[in-house]
């Protein structure tokens, strides 16, 4: 029933690729800057919380175009890369996953600093009176405790991932089996009148990796409240 | 030995206190904001004072982050750790001598438990047997029982008792609690709005008239020992021997020959010139007089010597007048049976 050719289905490949790498990199970053939103108070935090809220706010054009301006390989950061390292992000799959990681983390950060805000107050106190070092706390005590966030803030961040067009299509195009995802495969055959059959089987496939990861998501949820004791 | 001497600035309170406890249970005692809490949060290194120092057992650690003291805390709402067992939660600190650490708090039943599933009570207990098992060269407790239900306290106080007369651990024990403090304290810290307002041992402090100001009209009455002589069990009663005489006590405070610790509150002694006869109250004791200490208000501390014992007792300043009260004269002190109340004071079973 699925009428898809090779170019749609790599588009599919990409956009899962993309989302998994992108959420995988942007949650131990979130997590840090999670940590210093809710947990310390320093010069520059307000500015360091509107920089992450910054994608959120602003027109995901403009996002993908500073993106292009920065990590182009004439942008400051782009040419650093590409001259030392050899790596070129524009209008490359892993610039895809720079897009995604960006538009996401705001969603991704927000959803585990409620977490840190949520772990009771003086359990940590209590570890350390036990003779634990602040490392040993925060991975006996306190990251079990936001595990549920954690979790909450990668669905967030997968999906926004997933689903991101703007920032993308500006930054890296649509380029057929290398920066296509499926927001900017269903939006290039909507282009071309007739192809009405492989927008909808994109569409269903969307819907169901929506789903899925809903459903994998509650499943999680429900194994970690339980080991919590909640 | 303790060694505590620190300053800590707290916005417009100021906590500047100092004194030394030997082995043993220290209660620190003093009404809510006067300073007590941020005292040991100092002691514990969760809080960092200006200026001072912190000595444990001879070990400085006024430095040290908190991990490396050795300082156990039992806080008053426990803490435990929501997604550990009760056997997790024991164990996170070490597990040293954890079969009698288990034993003494009666946990044995409790391990597979969730905390959530905890009683009150049953938090408490795991929350002191996980700060004995880290091996703790101090204990700190912060009002273990305060936000407990009356039953619940008379059930940990119970296992507290054991643990302070049995422990080699030195206690901190932080109370706003008479009652508690003079039934588990060997030495008493009073505090007020921020500094030490007295420091020494608890039987002294709590029979001296000097220091009712200092701990209260209502909290005040000597801290005795006596022995359990006689149970009469159609009564109800216990027979308690001190050194000057028998005092009989509702309830039944412990086994013959068990040692027993009364507290007999200053407002609750009598005094008579003459032996008393046809009184309902079954207890009189004879006493001489040690001291009068008079104070700003109505009432006269009266300090009693009887036996090796000593009492004091509360009365009016006009009582003390027309019974033209003086130091060395003989007088009668009649204890109301109730004043000793079980729920309050006394031995292993009550």
């Amino acid at each position: 029933m699925l009428t898809l050719d090779a170019a749609a289905w790599a588009a599919v490949a990409l956009s899962l690729q993309v989302a998994v790498v992108a959420t995988l990199i942007s949650l131990p970053l979130a997590v840090g800057v999670a940590w210093l939103l809710a947990r310390k108070r320093f010069w520059g935090r307000g500015l360091l919380n509107g920089l992450v809220h910054l994608p959120l706010v602003l027109p995901p054009v403009v996002t993908g175009y500073l993106l292009l301006l920065a990590f182009g390989t004439q942008g400051p950061i782009g040419g650093f890369l590409r001259d030392t390292f050899g790596i070129t992000l524009a209008f490359r799959w892993t610039g895809a996953v720079l897009a995604a990681a960006i538009m996401a983390f705001p969603l991704v950060v927000r959803a585990i600093r409620l977490g840190f805000e949520a772990v009771p107050a003086g359990l940590e106190d209590a570890a350390s009176t036990l003779g634990a070092s602040r490392t040993r706390v925060f991975a006996t005590v306190t990251l079990p405790l936001i595990a549920p966030a954690v979790l909450a803030g990668a669905v967030l961040g997968f999906a926004k991932a997933l689903g991101e067009f703007g920032a993308t299509i500006t930054f890296v195009a649509a380029i057929p089996g290398q920066t296509q995802t499926i927001p900017s495969a269903i939006y290039g055959l909507l282009q071309v009148p007739g192809q009405d059959g492989a927008v909808v089987s994109l569409v269903v496939i969307s819907i169901v990796l929506a789903m899925g990861t809903l459903a994998l998501a509650e499943w999680l949820s429900r194994r970690m409240s339980a080991r919590l004791g909640a | 030995m303790i060694d505590i001497a620190i300053t800590k600035g707290l916005g417009d309170f100021t906590l500047d206190a100092a004194f030394t406890a030997p082995a043993g249970v220290t209660a620190i005692f003093g009404r809510s904001g006067s300073g007590k809490s941020s005292l040991i949060n100092c002691i514990a290194g969760l809080m960092r004072p200006d200026s001072g120092h912190i000595r444990v057992g001879g070990r400085d650690v006024t430095q040290q982050p908190v991990y490396r003291r050795r300082i156990g805390y039992v806080f008053q709402d426990a803490r435990l750790f929501p997604h550990m067992n009760v056997a997790k939660n024991l164990a996170y600190g070490g597990t040293h001598d954890r079969d009698s650490v288990i034993a003494m708090l009666g946990l044995e039943g409790l391990l597979d438990r969730r905390p959530t599933t905890l009683s009150g009570g049953e938090k408490s207990r795991v929350a002191i047997g996980r700060a004995l098992m880290s091996n703790p060269q101090l204990l700190l407790m912060d009002e273990p029982l305060a936000a407990l239900d009356h039953a619940r306290k008379a059930e940990v106080l119970h296992y507290l008792e054991r643990l302070c007369a049995t422990t080699a651990v030195p206690v901190i024990y932080v109370s706003h609690a008479m009652s508690e403090v003079a039934r588990l304290a060997t030495t008493l810290v009073l505090m007020e709005q921020g500094r030490v307002t007295r420091a020494g041992p608890l039987d002294e402090i709590l029979s001296d008239p000097a220091a009712v100001p200092l701990v209260g009209i209502r909290d005040a009455g000597a801290v005795l020992t006596g022995t359990v002589r006689g149970l009469n069990a159609a009564y109800g009663l216990t027979e308690v021997a001190l050194s000057a005489g028998r005092l009989i006590l509702p309830g039944r405070l412990g086994h013959l020959g068990d040692r027993v610790r009364l507290r007999i509150p200053a407002q609750d002694v009598i005094l008579s010139i003459q032996r008393p006869v046809g009184l309902s109250a079954l207890n009189v004791l004879a006493c001489r007089i040690a001291a009068i200490e008079v104070g700003h208000g109505p009432g006269v501390a009266v300090s009693l010597i009887c036996g090796r014992d000593r009492l004091l007792a509360r009365i009016t300043r006009r009582s003390a007048a027309l019974m033209g009260l003086r130091v060395g004269q003989e007088v009668h002190a009649i204890l109301k049976a109730t004043a000793v109340s079980p729920q309050d004071i006394g031995g292993a079973n009550t």
